[in-house]
């Protein structure tokens, strides 16, 4: 609470930045852990909780007429377009906001005084709900191919890894060492996926140091093992992730890749995935595009083009629908690796479990996959999500590229997923927001000396709680075992308006289709506790032989109307649209129509009902939601839920 | 003419046939008169059943001995025939070419087609002018159906019947008439409950360069709006146009002589642009090659989806004006023939719930293109794929139909018809066995019989049997406007019919199965539970 010195600020105009709408006049406030906005409108009194942990980055643009403009950038992509009539009030809630959003210590991040009034059992319970041990079992591992090894009890070998590693069955101690020694940070190729059917393999490591001639005994035998624990093919891929002339030039610095004339029956092959500060200079640049107001639709395409993010999402989905395709298809094993084994390799991995097992896109088996592939094996959360004040060259959006891969099969295999995009969102909203415990730090050696099992909760119970709203109504369940295979052309690959545009209402879809399904799931399910009801009552009532008079059942009719919302969407200045697009035109362009159509209408914004769906879960009355306002849990129910 | 004449060769042996989805085949090949048959003859079905009016181009190559003769329709797809020896290929290829380019229209298949389920005179009286006026007449008393182009002796691209503000006579018409370019006088299109606002379309004034004057023509529209209102005139020309309009005798209204009407430019892409644009997305979706920066940056040189931000943007605003502003509104262009009336149909989709379901959408189709002239014979004459020289095609009606997709994306469950029923209508634009998208305005379809001599599409897409295919399970009717964000984030490509041979269909469709099947369980009609639930009732009512 030190940094707040002003903690409410009064008449505070947050500007829509898409519309020339009239701004809404409303109060600042700062806590410990959120900035809230209350509109002032007293039938509306929205509000707009931001995270401070959410915060990316805080501008204080130039005093204007009306008073100080602030902006702020989220991680989870809001933009806040605030203007604080005194200049004063307006630095000294920018200067509290630039030390709240960027902690200095892990002690100092929510997750430590989050409290969700749960007890202790069942926090301890919630942090062992998932185990990596038993979703190898559920791989199949061990098996005749495949063990478990103890060489990294206490870290000890590579201290990034996790302590729960398979190897190729029989692979002796010194090989393993040995191995670890020679690739970078120690991370020695582990099993990442078992594939039941064929016996083919996922392994994962980091980039040998080979230089331009070194060679490890030890690693050349570890391979050789990894190749063997496949009967079903005589040789293995290795794939570098990364670009051959990253590669190339790593070999200068004692590191590099796999020479094909050292390691036995290996096919090599680069990926070409761009390295993490391309990554983040190009999301930049398409947040930059996503931004622009009321761009032309040729600047839009030029600039998405130009920032070149679709472009990596293809690549790092083209790179694992090869190993998908190698498995499942070439009965090959794969090892697979970047530079440390920590961004691209998980990336590819991960996309590949989830092509190739069911499992991992049910909504516990996403959590799995999340687990095992990105927290276990050091993925560097804390770094890639700037949690702390740190080296912004660490920041990368590593993670979100992730989830938008998933996305994008989602949007192609509709029927293939159990979680829908409000899942993906809620995830990529935790990683950043420090509210629990699993994405902090950056490896498992890292959370065991913060202690977080002890000091904080696990994010999964709390999403399984609420898998309602998670739930894709088109998945069928049945469609196990199928392995996907992702059409990657280029016009597979959209803009996810959804995620980069999500906090613009204004642009997404005025009509859901999931909360449409919910709706007649409820309707459904409704109908049918009905029947049943009436039909015990109805075997009493034989059995009971009385011919007493019944009372019906409550419900026994289910209005088809129940659903009946209507929708209205306010509309955006079209005149002004046209006017940006005309600039060169003449002054009989200019009039626009006077803005009576931007006056908030109360019959439209409470009429947002297939929009915002919280309100129709909670009518679905299927499981009780608990928002917990006060402690700020729920960011995004928080925001959906308009009043 | 005989058709027979034309056809060189009309049947040949070891046909290879290929097309997207489906495994090659081989069979004999048939040239008939309108149609390609190619039949494997196991099992006498089948394989092919072209349309030869569907084909926009064919190229043909040699491949050893055989000849290849790649046919791209005009419904997007691309299919190749590999025909055993050069000199049969040719005469193939010469027939197609031959028997694809007739022109004249009462040789069109249309005129042939008589399948045994539909009556020739079903359809094509559902939706008249009559009728609406009959609607219309509910709400307002001031407009008044008009005979005064009876055997299309005013307008040749009007109906005979139309109408017009009551404070004009039909003498007075024939003078407006002659002040309007092709003698599109201005005529009611829409009537907004809500505001007591209307919408009228017209031709571009023929002022010339002399700045003519026409009386008749601005007491009319003086007459239209309320003394204290304000009026709106869209012209979908930017001004520099409509200026040089002048020069060849055509014009706008200008301020002083149409005091309470404002004049607002809001150029749309016509003609020759239009075509070209469809062209490059066409080369683009088909673009194999493996770049997303290729891909996006054809896209964006293919100015499609920005023609699509421009149309449906001014939709919009000519929605707005009617209703926020409560202002009428008149749209024209030059022949009012094209841009305008895909503002003056997509505004009413925008605010009249009743084009938003399948009767009402067929309604408007009437009324808004066929009716109001639409030249669909011309614009539509070739697709993307034709090597013949462009004379007046252009994706008009095309760019429409993906504007209602673009808005049933953004309200999924406002509109009763599905993405199919948007796609139907544009395949039978372009080439059809029936005869309601025959010819360029009621007046050539009169001159032929066309509704005497054809079927109606009508009768075959609410036959029951098809009807089906084209209804959205996720529709509740919306009485409310819909106003779509036309942000760039918000349009996207309409994959379902520029990829629809491209992209295998299967995943989407298996999704709209599963959309269909839970919202049949959810409602009481379709779940076996009501059943179940009105006999426990009655078991009730019996105790």
């Amino acid at each position: 609470m030190e940094h707040i010195t002003t903690p409410k600020v009064e008449q505070v105009k947050l500007l829509d930045r898409l519309t020339s709408k009239k701004p809404a006049v409303g109060t600042l406030y700062l806590t410990a852990t959120h900035l809230i906005y209350v509109e002032s409108s007293p039938e509306l009194r929205r509000e707009t909780w931001i995270l401070h942990h959410h915060i990316s980055a805080i501008e204080k643009l130039p005093l204007t007429s009306t008073g100080c403009p602030l902006l702020i950038h989220c991680k989870n992509f809001r933009v806040t377009h605030f203007v604080i009539c005194r200049e004063r009030d307006c630095h000294d809630v920018y200067s509290s906001l630039l030390k709240l959003s960027q902690p200095v210590l892990f002690e100092e991040l929510y997750a430590f005084s989050y409290n969700p009034k749960q007890n202790e059992m069942d926090r301890g319970m919630g942090w062992k709900m998932l185990d990596i041990r038993e979703e190898f079992q559920r791989m199949g591992v061990p098996n005749e191919y495949w063990e478990q090894t103890d060489v990294n009890e206490g870290y000890e070998t590579c201290n990034t890894y996790s302590t729960f590693l398979c190897v190729p069955k029989g692979t002796s101690k010194p090989i393993i060492v040995g191995s670890s020694k020679f690739r970078s940070r120690g991370r020695f190729p582990v099993l990442s996926y078992f594939f039941k059917e064929n016996s083919a393999a996922i392994c994962r490591c980091s980039q040998p140091l080979s230089g331009f001639s070194a060679r490890c005994v030890e690693d050349e035998q570890m391979l050789q093992a990894i190749n063997k624990a496949n009967p079903g093919s005589s040789f293995m891929y290795v794939v570098d992730t990364r670009p051959k002339l990253n590669a190339m030039a790593n070999r200068a610095a004692g590191k590099g890749y796999e020479n094909e004339d050292h390691y036995s029956n290996i096919r090599f092959q680069f990926i070409g995935i761009e390295n993490i500060h391309v990554m983040r200079n190009s999301l930049q640049k398409l947040l930059e595009v996503c931004e622009l107001k009321a761009p032309s639709m040729s600047e839009f395409l030029t600039g998405l083009e130009n920032s070149g993010w679709l472009r990596h999402i293809k690549t790092v989905m083209d790179a694992g629908a090869f190993l998908a395709k190698a498995v499942a298809e070439e009965n090959a094993s794969v090892l697979v690796h970047c530079s440390d084994g920590w961004d691209r390799t998980v990336q590819v991995c991960s996309l590949a479990a989830l092509l190739l097992d069911s499992y991992y896109r049910s909504i516990k088996g996403f959590m799995v996959l999340v687990e095992k592939e990105w927290i276990s094996m050091g993925h560097k959360f804390s770094q890639r999500c700037g949690h702390l004040e740190g080296d912004p060259k660490e920041v990368s959006p590593v993670f979100t590229q992730f989830i938008e891969c998933t996305w994008h099969l989602m949007e192609q295999f509709p029927c293939a997923f159990e979680f829908n995009e409000r899942y993906l969102l809620e995830i990529h909203d935790h990683v950043f927001s420090c509210q629990f415990g699993n994405f902090i730090g950056n490896c498992q050696k890292e959370r065991q000396e913060l202690k977080l099992q002890e000091k904080t909760y696990s994010l999964w119970p709390f999403l399984l709680e609420k898998q309602y709203l998670y739930q894709n109504p088109l998945y069928k369940s049945n469609a196990v075992n199928i392995v996907l295979k992702p059409n990657t052309a280029p016009f597979n690959f959209k803009f996810w308006c959804g995620m980069y545009n999500r906090f613009d209402k204004g642009m997404q879809p005025r009509q859901s289709v999931l909360d449409c399904l919910h709706v007649s799931m409820k309707q459904k399910i409704e109908l049918e506790e009905t029947v049943t009801g009436l039909n015990q009552k109805l075997t009493q009532q034989d059995q009971s032989q009385s011919g007493a008079t019944f009372i019906l059942p409550m419900k026994i009719s289910i209005e088809d109307d129940s659903s009946q919302s209507q929708v209205l969407g306010v509309p955006q200045d079209y005149m002004e649209e046209q006017q940006i697009l005309l600039a060169n035109g003449t002054e009989e362009l200019i009039e626009t129509i006077s803005d009576g159509n931007q006056e908030r209408d109360n019959v439209t914004d409470s009429s947002f009902s297939h929009q915002s769906t919280l309100n129709n879960i909670d009518c679905l009355g299927l499981v009780k939601l608990n928002v917990q306002v006060d402690e700020g849990s729920h960011q995004i129910s928080q925001d959906t839920i308009e009043k | 003419m005989e058709f027979s004449e034309l056809i060189e060769t009309s049947k040949v042996d070891h046909v290879l046939l290929s097309r997207p989805f489906l495994q090659p085949v081989k069979g004999t090949l048939c040239v008939t008169s309108h149609h390609l048959l190619l039949s494997s003859r196991a099992g006498d079905k089948e394989e092919l059943w072209l349309l030869i009016r569907n084909i926009d181009g064919i190229e043909k190559r040699s491949a050893g001995s055989s000849g290849i003769i790649t046919i791209k329709c005009k419904d997007l797809c691309v299919m190749s025939l590999e025909i055993p020896g050069m000199e049969e290929c040719l005469n193939i290829a010469k027939s197609i070419e031959a028997l694809s380019s007739l022109e004249s229209t009462s040789h069109m298949y249309p005129f042939f087609y008589r399948p045994k389920q539909l009556n020739l005179l079903e359809g094509w009286d559902l939706f008249t002018p009559e009728e609406q006026f009959t609607k219309l007449s509910v709400h307002t008393d001031n407009w008044r159906l008009s005979y005064v182009n009876k055997e299309f002796a005013v307008c040749t691209t009007y109906p005979d019947a139309v109408i017009v503000h009551k404070c004009i006579d039909d003498a007075a018409i024939k003078m407006v008439a002659g002040f309007r370019q092709g003698g599109r006088f201005p005529v009611f299109s829409y009537y907004h409950k809500k505001t007591k606002m209307i919408i009228m379309r017209s031709s571009q004034p023929l002022t010339g360069a002399n700045g003519k004057r026409c009386k008749e023509d601005e007491h009319f529209l003086a007459a239209v709006i309320q003394p204290d209102k304000k009026g709106y005139i869209i012209d979908t020309r930017s001004i520099q146009a409509a200026h040089q309009a002048k020069v060849k005798g055509g014009g706008f209204e200008s301020k002083t002589n149409y005091h309470n009407w404002k004049r607002l430019h809001r150029p749309i892409a016509r003609g020759r642009v239009l075509q070209e644009s469809l062209i490059k997305l066409v080369d683009a979706c088909n673009d194999q090659s493996n770049s997303i920066d290729r891909w996006l940056s054809k896209l964006e040189t293919s100015k499609w989806l920005t023609h699509l931000k421009t149309v449906l943007t001014t939709a919009c605003m000519a929605a707005q004006c009617v209703d926020r502003e409560g202002a009428s509104v008149l749209i024209h262009g030059s022949e009012g023939r094209d841009t305008t009336l895909q503002l003056t149909s997509l505004a009413q989709i925008i605010l009249d719930p009743d084009c938003r379901t399948i009767s009402g959408f067929q309604a408007l189709i009437e009324r808004e293109w066929l009716q109001a002239g639409h030249p669909f014979q011309l614009r539509c004459a070739s697709s993307a794929y034709s090597h013949a020289k462009l004379k007046q095609e252009a994706p008009v009606f095309l760019i429409f139909l993906d504007c209602c997709w673009q808005m049933s994306c953004q309200f999924p469950c406002s509109f009763q018809f599905n993405e199919q029923f948007l796609i139907t209508l544009f395949e039978h634009a372009y080439a059809s066995c029936f005869g309601t998208f025959l010819c360029n305005n009621e007046k050539e379809r009169f001159t032929l019989n066309v509704k005497e001599q054809t079927i109606s599409i009508w009768a075959r897409m609410n036959s029951p049997s098809e009807r089906k295919h084209y209804v959205n399970p996720l529709y509740e009717r919306n009485n409310f406007t819909i106003w779509p964000s036309v942000a760039p984030q918000s349009l996207q490509l309409w994959q379902g019919l520029f990829l629809r041979w491209i992209r295998t269909p299967e995943h989407q469709n298996e999704a709209w199965e599963q959309i269909k099947h839970i919202v049949e369980l959810g409602s009481r009609k379709a779940n076996p539970s009501s059943t179940e639930l009105s006999v426990l009732k009655e078991d009730y009512a019996a105790n």
